[in-house]
C-alpha cells in the first residue's frame, strides 16, 4: 500500500471506530438499565434501545476490523483496547445518573445520530451507507422516544422539570464535540464518506430549540471547554466502564465464548 | 419463569360453596371451555389465580435481576446482545402475566406494592447470587428448563387470560434455555479454568432447580382443588421426575458431573433417581433467609422509589395535555 | 396514587390485509407513550405492521349473563346459510 492509500485507511478506520464506539459505549449504558427502569413498560423500552446500539456497534466494528486488515473483530475491537483507543464521543460515556440523565443525553446522542445517519446514507462507501440506513430507521424511533419524555420530564412536576434542567446543564458541554470537525473528518468529507460535519450542525440546533420550547426548557451556553473523545482523550468515566465490560475476555486470555 | 413451589403457598382454597351457578361453572371446566373475565367464577377460583398468576409475575420481574447482573460483563457482543434480549422477555413475560392478573380485578400498583412489602412471594431460585459468568448459561439451561416443564400444562390452564399469556411466553422463551445451553457447551468444551466455572455453576444450581418443582406430593397435599379448576395439571414429583429425566443425559453430554451421589438409572422403570432433596434449604430460603433475599427486593424497591417522579411527571404532563385540549375545545 | 398510569388494550395488525388483534394490555400515561409501550412490548419479534391502542376504561363489553339473549336467538336462523338450500348437482355455478 502507498503511504498514502494507508493514510487513508487508517483515517477511514478511525472514522467508522468512532461511530461503532458511540454507539457500543451507549449500548453498555444503556444495558445498566434494564431491571431498574421506572416502569416494567420503560425497562422494555430501553432495552430496545440498548439492543439497536449494540446491533449498530456489531456492524461498525466488525467493519473496521475488516478495513484495518489486522484480524481484529468486533470483540478484538471491543474488549481488548484500551480507553485511549477508544473513539466514542464523552457525551455517551457519561454515567446514566438519574431517569432525567439519561433522557437528556439519549435525546442529544438521537438528535445529533439523525442528522448524521441521514448524511451517511448517501456515503460513497456503501458499507457505511447501507449500515446508516439501518441505523436511521432505528434512530427515528429513539428520537420520538427520548424528544417525548424530554417534554413530558420538562412539562410533568416542578421536581421533574428542575431535575431535567440540571441535567441538560450537566450534559451541554459535551455537546461542542458533535460537530466539531478535525484532519480525519475533512479527509473523509474529501473522499465522499463523510458528511461536513459542521454543516449539521444548524438543522440539529433547530430540532433541539423547537424540542427545548415543547418541553419548557432552557437551552444553556454553549461550552468553552471542547471534549476530544473522538481522538481518544477521555473523561475519568471511561476507563471504569471498560473495566468493568472487558473483565472476561482479558482474564481469560484466549478463551472462547 | 415458574415455579410449581408457589402454588403451594397460600392457603388451600375452600372448595366453592355449591349452588346453580358453581355447578354450572364447573361443568364448564370439566368440558374444557376456557373461563374468560366477565364470566361469574367461584371467588376462591378468583383469588387462587390472582394469588398464582400475580407471583409467577413478580417472579418474572425479580428474575431479571440475576442474569441482569452480567449484562456489563457479559464477554462478547453477542452474547451481550442475547443477554439483554432474554433479560428483557422476562420483563415482557411479568407484564403480560400482571396484564392477565388485571382481568381479575386487581391493579397492578396493588400487586407491585404486595411484591415490594415482602407480602406476595417470588421464585425462590432468584434468591441465589450468580457469581460468574457460568450462572448465566446455567440459570437458561436449567432454571428456564426447569420452568418450561412447569409452563407448559399451563397455556392449556381453565382461565383464558392466563392460557394465552402463557402461550405467547412459552413461544418467547423457547430460545432462553436453547441459549443456556449453548453458554454450558462453549464452557465445557473451553479451558480448564472455563470447563471448572462451568461445573461449579452445576453444583450450584442442580439442587435449587430440583427444588423448584416445590414440595414432594406427599407434603402438598392441597392441590387437589387447583387439578379441578384446571388450573394446575401434573403433579410437583411427576414433573421434577420429567424434568431430571431429560436433563440429566444433558449434563453426560457436556461431560459435566451432577452433584449427587445417589443419582442413578432405575433400568426397570426407565427413570433417572435422584438422592435426598435438602427442604430445610428450601424452606430457609422461602422464608427470606436465601442469600440474595434481600438483595433483590431492594434492587426492586430502589427502582420503584427511583421511579416515583418519573412516572408522576408523566402522569402530570397527561393531565396538562387533557387540560390544554379541553381549554383549546372551549375557546 | 398520582403516579398511577392508566390503563391501555393492544391490538395489533400481523400483516396489511389482516385486521388487527387483540394481544394484552399495558400501562401509559399518554396516547404517544401507549403507542410506543405496544411497540416495545408487542412487537419485540416482528408480530405486527400496525397498531391501535385503546384506554381500557373506553371498551364497552357486552355482560356474559345476557350471552343467551344475544346470540340464541341467531342459531336457529339456519336458513342464513347457503348449505339450507338443497340445489341437484347438475346444476352448475350457485
Amino acid at each position: 500500500m502507498t503511504e498514502p492509500a494507508a493514510a487513508h485507511t487508517a483515517a477511514h478506520v478511525r472514522y467508522v471506530l468512532r461511530l461503532g464506539d458511540t454507539s457500543l459505549i451507549l449500548g453498555q449504558r444503556l444495558g445498566e438499565w434494564i431491571g431498574h427502569g421506572p416502569a416494567l413498560e420503560e425497562d422494555l423500552g430501553l432495552a430496545n434501545l440498548a439492543l439497536d446500539f449494540i446491533g449498530q456497534a456489531r456492524l461498525l466494528l466488525t467493519y473496521a476490523g475488516e478495513l484495518e486488515g489486522r484480524g481484529r473483530d468486533e470483540d478484538a475491537l471491543a474488549f481488548l483496547r484500551e480507553a485511549p483507543e477508544y473513539a466514542n464521543l464523552t457525551l455517551v460515556e457519561q454515567p446514566n445518573g438519574d431517569f432525567a440523565c439519561t433522557i437528556v443525553r439519549q435525546w442529544l446522542v438521537d438528535s445529533w445520530q439523525l442528522q448524521l445517519y441521514q448524511a451517511l446514507a448517501g456515503s460513497a462507501d456503501a458499507r457505511l451507507a447501507a449500515i446508516a440506513e439501518k441505523a436511521l430507521k432505528e434512530t427515528r424511533y429513539h428520537y420520538r422516544f427520548s424528544s417525548g419524555w424530554l417534554v413530558r420530564l420538562g412539562d410533568g412536576t416542578e421536581e421533574s422539570r428542575r431535575r431535567t434542567q440540571q441535567a441538560l446543564e450537566e450534559l451541554w458541554r459535551f455537546t461542542g464535540e458533535l460537530f466539531a470537525p478535525d484532519a480525519i473528518d475533512a479527509q473523509m468529507h474529501a473522499a465522499g464518506i463523510a458528511p461536513e460535519l459542521a454543516g449539521l450542525r444548524p438543522a440539529w440546533s433547530e430540532a433541539i430549540d423547537a424540542d427545548l420550547r415543547a418541553a419548557g426548557l432552557a437551552r444553556p451556553a454553549d461550552p468553552s471547554y471542547r471534549w476530544q473523545g473522538k481522538q481518544g482523550v477521555h473523561t475519568e468515566e471511561l476507563s471504569h466502564l471498560l473495566a468493568e465490560m472487558q473483565h472476561l475476555p482479558r482474564a481469560y486470555p484466549g478463551a472462547r465464548w | 419463569m415458574y415455579t410449581q413451589g408457589l402454588d403451594a403457598q397460600g392457603r388451600e382454597p375452600e372448595a366453592p360453596a355449591g349452588g346453580a351457578a358453581a355447578e354450572r361453572f364447573q361443568a364448564r371446566v370439566d368440558a374444557e371451555e376456557k373461563i374468560e373475565p366477565k364470566d361469574w367464577m367461584p371467588e376462591a377460583y378468583r383469588q387462587t389465580l390472582i394469588r398464582q398468576i400475580s407471583q409467577h409475575a413478580h417472579s418474572e420481574i425479580v428474575g431479571m435481576l440475576p442474569e441482569g447482573n452480567w449484562i456489563t460483563r457479559a464477554p462478547s457482543l453477542r452474547r451481550k446482545a442475547v443477554l439483554m434480549a432474554k433479560v428483557q422477555d422476562e420483563g415482557g413475560h411479568g407484564m403480560y402475566l400482571y396484564s392477565a392478573a388485571e382481568t381479575l380485578g386487581i391493579g397492578r400498583e396493588e400487586m407491585v406494592g404486595q411484591l415490594l412489602s415482602g407480602a406476595a412471594k417470588y421464585s425462590s431460585i432468584f434468591n441465589y447470587p450468580t457469581l460468574t459468568w457460568a450462572d448465566v448459561g446455567a440459570i437458561g439451561w436449567l432454571v428456564d428448563g426447569a420452568a418450561i416443564m412447569n409452563q407448559i400444562p399451563l397455556c392449556r390452564c381453565s382461565y383464558g387470560p392466563y392460557a394465552r399469556a402463557m402461550v405467547r411466553i412459552c413461544k418467547e422463551e423457547s430460545f432462553h434455555q436453547r441459549q443456556g445451553f449453548e453458554i454450558m457447551m462453549t464452557l465445557a468444551r473451553g479451558t480448564q479454568a472455563q470447563r471448572e466455572m462451568a461445573q461449579d455453576a452445576l453444583n450450584r444450581w442442580w439442587w435449587p432447580s430440583i427444588m423448584m418443582f416445590g414440595p414432594s406430593d406427599a407434603d402438598s397435599p392441597h392441590t387437589a382443588q387447583s387439578m379441578r379448576w384446571k388450573i394446575k395439571r401434573f403433579s410437583n414429583d411427576e414433573l421434577r421426575q420429567k424434568f431430571i429425566d431429560v436433563t440429566v443425559p444433558q449434563a453426560h453430554f457436556l461431560g459435566l458431573a451432577i452433584p449427587d451421589a445417589q443419582l442413578h438409572l432405575d433400568e426397570a422403570s426407565g427413570h433417572y433417581r435422584i438422592g435426598a432433596i435438602d427442604w430445610s434449604e428450601f424452606h430457609a430460603v422461602l422464608r427470606g433467609n436465601g442469600p440474595c433475599n434481600r438483595e433483590r427486593l431492594a434492587a426492586r424497591r430502589a427502582a420503584h422509589e427511583n421511579g416515583a417522579w418519573v412516572r408522576e411527571a408523566a402522569a402530570a404532563h397527561a393531565r396538562k395535555l387533557k387540560e390544554r385540549a379541553a381549554a383549546a375545545a372551549a375557546a | 396514587m398520582s403516579e398511577d398510569w392508566p390503563l391501555y388494550e393492544v391490538f395489533v395488525r400481523a400483516r396489511s390485509g389482516l385486521e388487527h388483534k387483540h394481544v394484552g394490555s399495558l400501562h401509559a400515561a399518554d396516547a404517544r407513550m401507549a403507542i410506543e409501550h405496544a411497540r416495545d412490548v408487542y412487537t419485540r419479534r416482528q408480530e405486527g405492521v400496525s397498531l391501535w391502542v385503546v384506554p381500557s376504561a373506553q371498551i364497552i363489553a357486552s355482560d356474559p349473563q345476557e350471552a343467551e339473549a344475544l346470540f340464541e336467538p341467531a342459531r336457529d336462523k339456519v336458513y342464513r346459510h347457503p348449505t339450507f338450500y338443497a340445489i341437484p348437482d347438475e346444476v352448475k355455478n350457485l
